[in-house]
C-alpha cells in the first residue's frame, strides 16, 4: 500500500506512512516517435498534461492515439523520445511497475474470474510485504464496486454482465491499485448510444471526485468536447492541436482540425487582399484576415451556412427537422453543403430553389 | 397434414438418413470392428491365457518401458508445447511463422524418418556415434533413443491444441495483468493457465495416447531387445510374428484399453468444460 487516492467515496482514509496522498501526476511526453515497420504511428509527439487534468486524445483511426496511450502504460515502447510521469523518466520502468491504471477498449476482464476477483487482482499481485490483508482487500473491493455502482454484481462472471457493467468493472479494477494516472482506450467504444451518454457524465464526475490525471482515447468529438479539460487532436501520428474544447472549436490550428471538428463544410476559395472568394457560384466573399494571397480552404459549420428563399444559387436536397431549427442539405453548383434554413423560412421543400450564403468560416491557405 | 415449411438449409429426409447411415457404417467398419477383433482374439481361449501373456516378464517389461517413456515424453512436451504456443501467440519475434511450421513437422514427416534421424545422429555410424561410443553412452537401441523418438513424434499435440485458443484469446488479459502489477510468472499462473487449462488437458491426453502407441519411430531406434527396449506396440509385433496370437492380442488389448481410458478422460473433460461454460455464460 503506500499510495492513496483521496476522496470521500473511495474512503481510503488510512494515510500512508510516507506522507501526502498521491493525487494526479503530471505527464510529459517529448519527441515521442514510434514506427511500425515503414509506417510511423507516432512522429515527434510533444504533450504536457497537468496533474489532475482530464485530457482527450481525439483523432481518426490510425492517428496514433492508442499507440500513445499504450506507450504511457508501458505496453508499447517508443523508438525515440522521453516519457515522464510525475517528473520521472519511465523509459526503463516496465508496465507492471508504473502503477498506471489502464482501461482497455474491450475491457480485457479476466474471463475465468468473477467480478470481485477481477477487481481484487491488482491487490493480490502485490508483494507479500505490501499486500493488504484478506479483510482489507475485501473491504476495498466492495468500496470500489460501490463507487462504480455495481455492488450487486460481485459474484458474476464477465460473460454474464452487460457491456456497460463490464466497463465499470474494468474501471474499478484499474482504480484498485490507486493509480495516479488513469488511461482509458475508447472507454465507450463498445457501448450503445444511450449507455454512453450516461457513462460520460458519470466518468467525468468520478474523475473530479478522485482528482487523478486521466487520458482517454476517442474518435467521437462530442465525447471529447463534453468530458475533457483539454483535447489533443491527433492526425497521422502528430498532435495537430492541444487546447481546451472551446478553443479548438473556435480557433482550429489548421485545416485538418477545422475540417475534423464540427462536421464543417469544406469550401475551396481564392484569397486576395484579405478577402476569400469562393469557387462555388453565388457565395459572397468573406473577410480572411491574415491569410496570404493565393488558393485557400474555408471551413464553415452547418450553422454558418444559411439557406433562405431569397436567391437562387442553390437547391434544397433534403430537409431534416432539428431541435434548433431546420437542417437542410443544399446543392450549390457541384457541391452539397450542410446548412440551416433561415428562421423566416418555415417550410422549405425538397427541390426548391434557394439562396445560400456562408455567414462566417475559418479560412486557411491551401 | 398441413403444408410443411422446410428451412432452406434442411436436406431431404433420405439425404439426411443416407449421410448419417454412411457415417455410422464407416465408423463401425473402420473403428469399432477392429477394436472388437482385438478383444475377441485376446479372449479367444478365455481370460487366463490372456492374463498370463500380460504378466509374463517380457510383457511386463514392455508395459513398464512404455509407461516410463510416456512419463518422460509427456511432461517434456507439455512444457515445450506451452512454451511454443505462449511464445507464438503472445509475442512478436522474427521467425514466428517458421516456428509454427516447424511445430507441424512431426505430423508431416513419416514416423520411420522421425526414428531414423536419431539413428543418423547418434547411431554407431552416425554423426555423433563414435564420440558417444568412446564415452560409453548409448542413445540408440536404448531408453534415450526411445524417449527422443517419442518426443519428436508427439511434440505437436500440446502446441497445436493450445495455439488456436491462445491466438483467439489474444494478449489483452495478459496486458491488463501487467498494468495491474503482475509479474510474468504471476500472469501465467493466474491469467493464462486458467484460460487454457481444459485445452491443455486435452492436448496432454492426446500426447499421452500417441506416446504410448507410437510404433514406427520407436521401432527404428529400439533394436527390439526383449525385456529391455521393447515397448508395448513393439512387443505386440514380435509376439504376432512368432505366431503367439493370444499373447499378441492380449497386449494389444491392454494397449487399446489404455488408449480408450485416455479418450474417455478427454471426452469427460470436454463434457465438463461444456457444462462449465454453459453455467458461466448462459
Amino acid at each position: 500500500m503506500g499510495d492513496h487516492v483521496p476522496g470521500p467515496a473511495l474512503g481510503f482514509t488510512q494515510q500512508p506512512e510516507s506522507g501526502a496522498p498521491r493525487r494526479g501526476v503530471a505527464v510529459e511526453v517529448s519527441g515521442l516517435t514510434r514506427q511500425f515497420g515503414a509506417a510511423a504511428a507516432l512522429c515527434a509527439v510533444d504533450l504536457a498534461v497537468a496533474p489532475g487534468e482530464f485530457v482527450a486524445l481525439l483523432g481518426p483511426s490510425g492517428s496514433g492515439k492508442t499507440t500513445l496511450l499504450r506507450i504511457l502504460a508501458g505496453l508499447d515502447f517508443p523508438d525515440s523520445g522521453v516519457v515522464r510521469i510525475g517528473g520521472r523518466d519511465v523509459a526503463s520502468v516496465p508496465a507492471r511497475q508504473r502503477g498506471v491504471g489502464f482501461v482497455f477498449q474491450h475491457y480485457a476482464l479476466f474471463r475465468h474470474m468473477n467480478v470481485f476477483d477481477n477487481v481484487a487482482f491488482g491487490l493480490r499481485m502485490l508483494p507479500r510485504a505490501r499486500r493488504p490483508s484478506q479483510a482489507a482487500i475485501r473491504e476495498r473491493v466492495r468500496r470500489l464496486l460501490a463507487l462504480v455502482q455495481i455492488p450487486e454484481l460481485e459474484r458474476r462472471y464477465p460473460g454474464q454482465i452487460s457491456g456497460g457493467q463490464q466497463q465499470r468493472v474494468a474501471l474499478a479494477r484499474a482504480l484498485a491499485i490507486e493509480p495516479p494516472l488513469l488511461l482509458l482506450d475508447e472507454p465507450f467504444g463498445a457501448l450503445d448510444a444511450q449507455v454512453r451518454k450516461g457513462l460520460r457524465r458519470w466518468l467525468r464526475a468520478l474523475h473530479d471526485q478522485l482528482g487523478i490525471t486521466s487520458l482517454f482515447v476517442t474518435h467521437d468529438q462530442d465525447e471529447a468536447m463534453e468530458m475533457a479539460d483539454r483535447i489533443a487532436v491527433m492526425r497521422d501520428g502528430r498532435v495537430a492541436q492541444f487546447d481546451t474544447p472551446a478553443a479548438v472549436l473556435a480557433r482550429p490550428a489548421d485545416p485538418f482540425v477545422a475540417g475534423f471538428l464540427g462536421d464543417a463544410n469544406r469550401l475551396e476559395c481564392a484569397v486576395a487582399g484579405g478577402m476569400a472568394r469562393f469557387a462555388l457560384p453565388g457565395l459572397s466573399p468573406l473577410p480572411a484576415p491574415g491569410v496570404p494571397d493565393g488558393p485557400g480552404l474555408a471551413f464553415a459549420r452547418p450553422v454558418e451556412v444559411l439557406a433562405s428563399p431569397a436567391g437562387s444559387n442553390g437547391r434544397v436536397v433534403t430537409v431534416r427537422p432539428d431541435a434548433r431549427g431546420l437542417r437542410v442539405v443544399v446543392a450549390v453548383g457541384p457541391a452539397e453543403l450542410e446548412a440551416v434554413a433561415a428562421s423566416d423560412w418555415p417550410a422549405p421543400q425538397r427541390g426548391a430553389a434557394c439562396g445560400v450564403q456562408v455567414v462566417s468560416a475559418q479560412v486557411f491557405a491551401a | 397434414m398441413s403444408v410443411a415449411i422446410r428451412p432452406a438449409v434442411a436436406e431431404a429426409p433420405w439425404v439426411r438418413r443416407f449421410v448419417i447411415g454412411a457415417a455410422v457404417l464407416s465408423l463401425a467398419l473402420l473403428l469399432l470392428l477392429p477394436l472388437l477383433a482385438v478383444f475377441t482374439e485376446a479372449l479367444r481361449r478365455g481370460l487366463a491365457p490372456a492374463l498370463a501373456a500380460i504378466v509374463e516378464p517380457d510383457a511386463l517389461a514392455a508395459v513398464r518401458l512404455t509407461l516410463l517413456v510416456a512419463a518422460i515424453a509427456v511432461p517434456v512436451n507439455t512444457l515445450g508445447g506451452i512454451a511454443a504456443a505462449w511464445a507464438i501467440s503472445k509475442f512478436d519475434f522474427p521467425g514466428r511463422r517458421v516456428l509454427v511450421t516447424l511445430i507441424e513437422l512431426p505430423f508431416s514427416v513419416s514416423p520411420v524418418i522421425s526414428g531414423l534421424v536419431w539413428v543418423l545422429l547418434f547411431g554407431s555410424q552416425g554423426w555423433f556415434g563414435p564420440w558417444l561410443e568412446a564415452r560409453d553412452v548409448r542413445i540408440v537401441f536404448a531408453l534415450p533413443g526411445l524417449v527422443l523418438a517419442t518426443l519428436f513424434v508427439t511434440f505437436p499435440f500440446v502446441a497445436r491444441t493450445l495455439l488456436p485458443l491462445m491466438q483467439e484469446q489474444g494478449r489483452a488479459e495478459e496486458e491488463a495483468a501487467a498494468t495491474l502489477g503482475a509479474s510474468g510468472l504471476q500472469t501465467f499462473r493466474h491469467v493464462t493457465l486458467p484460460n487454457i487449462k481444459w485445452a491443455l488437458l486435452a492436448g496432454v491426453l492426446l500426447c499421452n495416447a500417441r506416446a504410448m502407441g507410437e510404433f514406427g519411430a520407436v521401432a527404428v531406434v529400439s533394436g527390439h531387445i526383449r525385456g529391455e527396449t521393447n515397448t508395448m506396440p513393439l512387443h505386440v509385433e514380435i509376439l504376432y510374428n512368432e505366431y503367439q496370437f493370444v499373447g499378441a492380442f492380449a497386449v494389444a488389448a491392454l494397449l487399446a484399453l489404455l488408449a480408450l481410458v485416455t479418450l474417455l478422460a478427454k471426452g469427460a473433460l470436454e463434457w465438463l468444460t461444456g457444462r462449465r461454460q454453459g453455467v458461466e455464460t448462459p
